[in-house]
């Protein structure tokens, strides 16, 4: 029973990290040359960087990196992508042709690949960073909203709103909206998770987050060179994004079983 | 038939020349002078103005597009900035590495997903089960620039058993493939299982047995049989995070293909062979889900007829 609520403590206390992050962190680019490279102990609770910087202190602050990026970008793409997905389903014609192929066209682009390219060309920092996943997001939902108003579209409940004569704008706010919201939560859960290995993917590969800011992603780079003497630095970082990634999986698993209506129908004839 | 196929071919010729469009574009991003960020401010005048005629930044939008699109067509895709060596000539080296390692990591995947898959979904609820889908569950969380680093620590650097990093031999192929097939074989094994769950419950399967067939058998001829189809569908779609996730895998490994080309020249800012990394993994990607789309359309008639399954 306890490990059912493991995955919401560990985002708890992400969040936790993230929120009270300028408090925890104080000290993440402070430079102790004495610890150099030192292990777990009682200096520092998981020990100290190349530059003698402690390990906690910038797991902390790159908790509350990954906490801004991922939401950043999955809030603006989730609202930018339904609000696409929900014109084009609503209004066809060329309009819906014209972005079914520009979802097409961005979904060409295989993982991560473009945000790599975007990232690349326009310069590392956290505003070019947060643009390129919020071009790579949006596509997704986008497609989702897209689909699940086309099938909407034509229930009874939304025929009846027509023939009252209700405006478009209540229509799909009041009508569309509430039923499109829980696949969209479920994607927008698993779109977390799946920033939170993006933005520490292109901080690895030297494109997001610039030193001496901390991101898990940097931090498991600048580890790999010092493996052999102090493991801790790639393993600690990667500890703690996996657990986060792993919870927020879960969690979404979870949710688009509590959300599948379908699903949770034939569970109760069963 | 011949209508599936041409609305299939015409469908992905659209989208090539998006792609083509996009990644032309993507120079346009650059903050500034593009020319000014690639040679930096205190470059000469004249090495500005060439670099500038060359790139065919001198032209108007529309122009420097067309040029960009005929210049794919003849399979000319400019010249590096840097080894001024043509950008189809340093893509081609690359090529047989990358294509190596996304075959290799998709061999790995199958080994690791295939049997666990199928023990998940025959011994449903056990301990098999418990295992394959935590596995899976773990496999999906792992991002492949971690798994990498902890895979040489454990295998290169404490066992000795494998090379650290370059293409020298047969064994410095293990874990870049392994590192790279991992998430693949966690959605692989999830898709297998689910896919086999759902075919066990159909009434020919319970016909089979009830005719008395031995479990292997009501396995390969009749469950597994029509269990592939949705798995063939993820391959095609899973193909593009295999070949996005191939640039950080080689660049950790420091693998010689497309992907650490790719990096290198961003960090070189040799956007010519940015663009062609780019274009290259795209439309491979388009091509695979185009073919993947027609086999399946073959393979059953219900798609062509958009019954779809």
């Amino acid at each position: 029973m306890i490990w059912r609520w493991l995955p919401v403590c560990v985002l708890l206390l992400w969040a936790m990290a993230a929120f009270f992050g300028d408090v925890l962190s104080t000290g993440a680019n402070r430079i102790d040359l004495e610890h150099i490279l030192t292990g777990p102990g009682q200096a520092g609770l998981l020990g100290f960087d190349d530059l003698g910087r402690p390990v906690m202190q910038r797991l902390l602050a790159g908790a509350q990196t990954s906490f801004a990026v991922a939401f950043g970008v999955v809030s603006i793409s989730l609202v930018l992508g339904t609000a696409i997905g929900l014109l084009a389903a609503y209004q066809g014609g060329w309009l819906d042709l014209f972005i079914v192929r520009l979802i097409d066209i961005f979904l060409a682009f295989p993982g991560i690949l473009l945000a790599i390219a975007l990232a690349g060309v326009m310069g590392p920092g956290l505003d070019n960073l947060i643009i390129a996943l919020t071009v790579v997001g949006w596509v997704g939902y986008a497609r989702l909203a897209r689909g699940q108003v086309l099938s909407l579209r034509e229930r009874d409940h939304v025929t009846a709103a027509i023939a009252l004569g209700s405006s478009r704008w209540f229509i799909i706010t009041r009508h569309m909206l509430p039923l499109v919201a829980a696949p969209l939560i479920v994607e927008a859960t698993f779109g977390i998770a799946g920033m939170v290995i993006a933005e520490a993917g292109l901080s690895f590969l030297g494109l997001g987050i610039q030193p001496p800011d901390a991101s898990w992603g940097s931090m498991i780079r600048d580890g790999t060179t010092y493996m052999l003497v102090a493991p801790h630095l790639v393993l600690a970082p990667g500890l703690v994004m996996m657990l986060v990634v792993l919870s927020l999986n879960l969690l979404g698993d979870r949710l688009r079983d509590r959300l599948d209506i379908r699903l949770a129908t034939e569970q109760r004839k069963s | 038939m011949i209508d599936f196929l041409i609305s299939r071919l015409i469908s992905a010729m659209l989208v090539i020349v998006g792609v083509v469009c996009l990644v032309f574009l993507l120079i346009h991003l650059i903050p500034g002078d593009p020319v000014d960020v690639m040679l930096g401010e205190s470059a000469q005048l004249v090495d500005r103005e060439s670099l500038r005629r060359a790139l065919g930044l001198d032209q108007p939008l529309s122009i420097q597009l067309i040029q960009y699109l005929s210049g794919v067509l003849r399979l000319d895709l400019g010249y590096s900035l840097h080894s001024e060596r043509s950008v189809v000539s340093l893509l081609a080296e690359r090529i047989p590495a990358t294509l190596q390692l996304a075959f290799a990591a998709m061999l790995c995947a199958f080994l690791i997903a295939l049997p666990m898959g199928i023990l998940a979904a025959f011994k449903r609820g056990g301990v098999w089960d418990w295992g394959a889908m935590s596995f899976s569950a773990l496999g999906i969380s792992i991002p492949n620039f971690w798994l990498g680093p902890i895979l040489i620590l454990l295998f290169s650097l404490w066992l000795g058993w494998t090379p650290v990093s370059g293409r020298q031999s047969v064994s410095s192929l293990v874990l870049p493939a392994v590192t790279l097939g991992t998430g693949f074989a966690a959605i692989l094994a999830r898709m297998i299982r689910s896919s086999l769950l759902e075919v066990l419950g159909e009434d020919y399967v319970r016909t089979a047995r009830a005719k008395g067939l031995d479990e292997p058998r009501v396995m390969w001829r009749h469950a597994m049989r029509n269990a592939w189809l949705p798995v063939v569908t993820l391959i095609g779609l899973q193909m593009g995070a295999l070949l996005g996730g191939a640039v950080v895998t080689e660049v950790v490994f420091d693998w010689p293909g497309i992907g650490s080309l790719m990096i290198d020249a961003i960090h070189k800012r040799d956007y010519p062979v940015v663009q062609g990394c780019v274009l290259f993994v795209s439309l491979t990607y388009v091509l695979i889900n185009t073919l993947t789309d027609i086999v399946y359309g073959l393979v059953d008639p219900r798609i062509q007829h958009g019954g779809g399954v």
